[in-house]
């Protein structure tokens, strides 16, 4: 069998390693003067004026790959026809350093917590080059200019090319000073260029983790005890030790059972064969319903951490001429990434001469807490391991902060010193071993006075914490504070958009025994729908126009409001909707902040005599502040629609006897082609700036949605997913 | 020893009876573009033709197939990447994540085999592939390109206004 011809583009590491080779990484500085000068840390300039950008940032699909590129070149002033991109390796980073900063890619962050110190690299870079060339020709660097990789010094009309100079640029001291140009200069950036790693994913030749083959390979299928908590008691190895391909079955950190074997396909039917004895622990009798009582107490419950408190919500209320109150709720769910997790591990004993070395292939948001996951397992210091970040078929916050199926790779090859093993989880595995969208309810109350407005309100959510889950330490004095997402008073990353005199939004920490994790859009995603609805809720129970009410509402906040009425305006809200195929169609709207962002949508649907819905056309608009590729954004917005639609028509996990009872795509279903609406997206940068894209939009599709359905329909959907709540007989 | 005719090549392969035909393209063949999603025939990232229809790979046992049985796999849906679709797919910037696509792209490949200019209704009832970055709008509209349909704004689903 042929192992993969991986180009050496946008996978260090990999060619080496693949070729037998010890890994050297990238060459350093010091080892670059031949075919490759290294700049600094994100640029290499080769002779034949090629350009490699190093992205630190992971690439799954939303773009950040091409974006980040587009910066550095910004800068640079290369040719983009001539950019590729690599990875460096988190071990690479440790040893240098963190000289390209932080690994991690969650949070929407990509762009906007690195665009300084990128663009900083392809300035330092470019003034590196031209300083090499007017070093040669023995003229000031200021006279020099630069357009597409080529340098002129037009009093004397000399030229080079970036690859001539490239060599002596990477000999001199980094400049001091490096300016950046003003975004409205920007000629790469900021443009709607196409994606740099497209023509490998329409032919198959992009290798995924799953994809990866090493020499003499061998693979692994696990199971890990369905409910969380348990663990192996026994099973019956000789059973399948039998079959053909088999190689080892073993315990995997007490709780799991990995089978290895020649090909997955033996490893994992020789697993379904296994019959396992679990200790099923504390939590064999855990349900949802079970759950959802502690979640109901919670709405109530006294000792409830405050996260945005101004006024005296509860006095307003008691003095209400009204109060109009709802509670809400928000499941479970898992992230389900089209490829499932896996890893490829290598364990190299230790010889006389050389210490032990562990190293790890694998799609992850976050090569470094990769790196810590590999040491940790591996029982060794993170200098002798590596991590190979491999393309990634989805992440959306399964693969960044918490990396148990890196560990197990990591156990299960160091059962098998000088063996590669790839461990890939089943689709089945994958849905009962996820890191779950926290699940919390709502009870919202507020306090109207005589003329119907709002005075005050009350949002206590009650319900499961992620940094609980994954950084308790982050917990401080019994609060979360990435529970408030989008109902922060203020700051730059997620704050609430409407002025309320007396307001109290408070948590009631109420943890599962399920493992939370971070899933795309994370708490914005229910809080939007918690608010959103609830403001329609508020603007029906007052007889106030949806929009009006919000902008009244909306004082103070201009950018808030800009989206809500660019959405407004481009879907036609206060003129009925056109009817499709004899059907009425009626409008709703949603706006928050997240993630640095300011997003509305308004969502068209129409609702069948039986109860069908049709979901026909979401405007969405997104204020990021600088906006880097349009197109990329406009791309995320399309694709947010997909991922929080299918959360709110169909995404739901529960427990019963203590494990999650959805296997697979036909239990958990997702959006597919038929139900998708027609997008528009407006893209309005403001400046000032740098918010992000790949999540804020997941969060307004569902309230819009549900704000439309209840405009059809009078119904208010309050529980989440909608599944067929709106079904008539 | 077992064969499949796999991109116009006879191939001989070794593999237990059970296997699916997305196994045995996976690890015999070493043609990974195929992928793997869910192994119940759900989500079709493992869509590929056999004698020209689409298949799903992972729930159909290799041994199924006759040797005779013509199988094209992505990496054979062109020599270059130049099947229509595939270059309606990098004109309009299809993939994100693109794990799902190879099957995407076979998927549509064996519907415009069918039906050169299908409808919007026959891109729905053909494309019923998962795609959780969620692409389809844009799948869509390269469908549509590389049927040589002009492509409205409506029919493209994607509809961008930038302010600044």
């Amino acid at each position: 069998m042929d192992t993969f011809e991986l180009s050496r583009r946008g996978f260090i590491g990999s060619a080496a390693a693949l070729s037998g080779g010890f890994m050297l990484g990238f060459p350093t500085r010091a080892a670059a003067q031949g075919a490759a000068p290294e700049i600094n840390a994100w640029v290499v300039v080769q002779p034949d004026e090629r350009v490699i950008i190093r992205i630190a940032r992971s690439e799954m699909g939303q773009g950040t790959l091409t974006g980040l590129a587009q910066l550095v070149a910004e800068e640079l002033g290369c040719d983009w026809a001539r950019v590729s991109t690599e990875y460096p390796t988190p071990g690479q980073n440790l040893a240098r350093n963190r000289v390209w900063g932080n690994f991690s890619t969650g949070g929407s962050r990509g762009i906007r917590e690195s665009h300084d110190y990128v663009r900083k690299g392809g300035a330092a870079a470019r003034m590196m080059l031209v300083q090499a060339a007017a070093d040669a020709w023995k003229v000031p660097a200021a006279e020099c200019r630069v357009a597409a990789g080529v340098i002129t010094h037009p009093a004397s009309g000399r030229r080079t090319g970036y690859g001539q100079v490239a060599a002596a640029a990477a000999k001199l001291a980094p400049p001091a000073e490096v300016p950046l140009k003003d975004p409205k200069d920007w000629t790469l950036a900021g443009k709607r260029l196409a994606r740099l790693d497209t023509v490998d994913k329409t032919t198959g030749a992009q290798v995924y983790g799953a994809d990866l083959k090493l020499p003499g390979m061998l693979n692994a299928a696990i199971r890990k005890c369905p409910v969380f908590g348990g663990k192996v008691r026994g099973y019956d190895a000789a059973a399948v030790l039998k079959r053909p391909g088999v190689k080892k079955v073993l315990t995997v950190d007490g709780n799991a059972v990995a089978v290895v074997a020649d090909t997955w396909w033996r490893a994992k039917t020789a697993l379904d064969a296994l019959a396992i004895d679990w200790d099923l622990g504390e939590h064999a009798t855990a349900s949802s319903t079970a759950f959802a009582q502690v979640l109901k107490a919670g709405l109530d419950a006294d000792g409830a951490a405050p996260g945005n408190r101004h006024g005296d919500a509860k006095a307003a209320l008691a003095g209400a001429a009204r109060v109009v109150s709802a509670v809400y709720g928000y499941p479970h769910q898992n992230h389900a990434t089209m490829e499932t997790m896996n890893a490829t591990a290598k364990w190299t004993a230790a010889t006389a001469g050389t210490a032990a070395r562990c190293e790890v292939w694998t799609p992850t948001q976050n090569g470094e807490a990769a790196l810590a996951a590999t040491a940790a397992a591996a029982g060794l210091p993170p200098s002798q391991c590596e991590v190979y970040k491999i393309h990634l078929g989805g992440g959306f916050g399964r693969r960044g902060a918490v990396h148990d199926w890196v560990r197990q790779a990591v156990l299960i090859a160091k059962e098998l010193p000088g063996t590669p093993v790839k461990l890939l989880w089943s689709r089945e595995e994958d849905m009962a071993q996820g890191a779950y969208h926290p699940v919390t309810m709502c009870k919202l109350q507020a306090a109207l006075d005589a003329n119907g407005d709002v005075q005050g309100l009350h949002m206590r959510i009650s319900g499961q914490s992620i940094v609980a889950g994954i950084f308790p330490q982050n917990i401080r004095d019994g609060r979360d504070p990435v529970v408030f997402q989008g109902l922060n008073d203020g700051g730059g990353e997620a704050m609430i958009g409407y002025a309320i005199p007396n307001l109290l939004i408070d948590h009631a920490m109420r943890n599962p025994h399920v493992p939370p994790g971070f899933w795309r859009g994370v708490n914005l995603n229910q809080n939007a729908i918690y608010l959103e609805c609830f403001i329609d809720e508020i603007a029906h129970a007052t007889r106030q126009d949806p929009l009006l009410l919000r902008r009244k509402l909306m004082t103070g906040f201009p950018k808030h409001r800009a989206v809500l009425d660019a959405v407004a305006e481009r879907a036609g809200w206060g003129r009925p909707a056109p009817d499709v195929a004899g059907q009425k169609v009626f409008r709703g709207l949603a706006q928050t902040h997240g993630f640095g962002s300011y997003v509305a949508a308004c969502a068209e649907v129409s609702v069948s005599p039986r109860g069908e819905l049709t979901v026909h056309r979401i405007v969405a608009a997104t204020d990021c502040g600088h906006a880097v590729n349009p197109q990329q954004i406009e791309a995320q917005i399309e694709g947010s629609f997909v991922y929080g639609l299918s959360a709110a028509l169909y995404g739901e996990c529960t427990v019963k006897d203590g494990a999650i009872e959805q296997k697979n795509f036909d239990g958990y279903p997702v959006m597919r082609m038929d139900r998708m609406p027609k997008v528009e997206s407006i893209v309005m940068p403001s400046g000032g700036f740098w918010g992000g894209v790949g999540e804020p939009t997941i969060a307004v599709a569902a309230p819009a949605v549900l704000n439309a359905i209840f405009a059809a329909t009078g119904k208010r959907i309050r529980e989440l997913p909608l599944k067929n709540q709106l079904q008539r007989a | 020893m077992p064969r499949l005719n796999v991109n116009g090549k006879s191939l001989d392969y070794e593999a237990d009876a059970d296997t699916p035909l997305l196994w045995v393209l996976r690890e015999q063949l070493g043609l990974t573009g195929t992928k793997y999603g869910c192994g119940i025939a759900q989500c079709g990232a493992c869509t590929v033709h056999v004698d020209g229809a689409p298949v799903r790979a992972c729930a159909l046992p290799a041994a199924a197939v006759q040797p005779t049985q013509k199988i094209t796999t992505i990496e054979g849906l062109s020599a270059d990447g130049s099947h229509p679709l595939q270059k309606a797919w990098v004109a309009l910037d299809v993939p994100q994540c693109g794990y799902c696509q190879s099957g995407m792209i076979m998927a549509a490949a064996a519907l415009l085999a069918d039906k050169p200019k299908p409808s919007d209704a026959d891109i729905d009832a053909a494309i019923t592939n998962i795609c959780r970055c969620g692409t389809y709008n844009r799948v869509r509209a390269a469908i549509r390109q590389a049927s040589g349909q002009a492509p409205r704004s409506a029919a493209l689903d994607i509809v961008h206004v930038v302010r600044s």
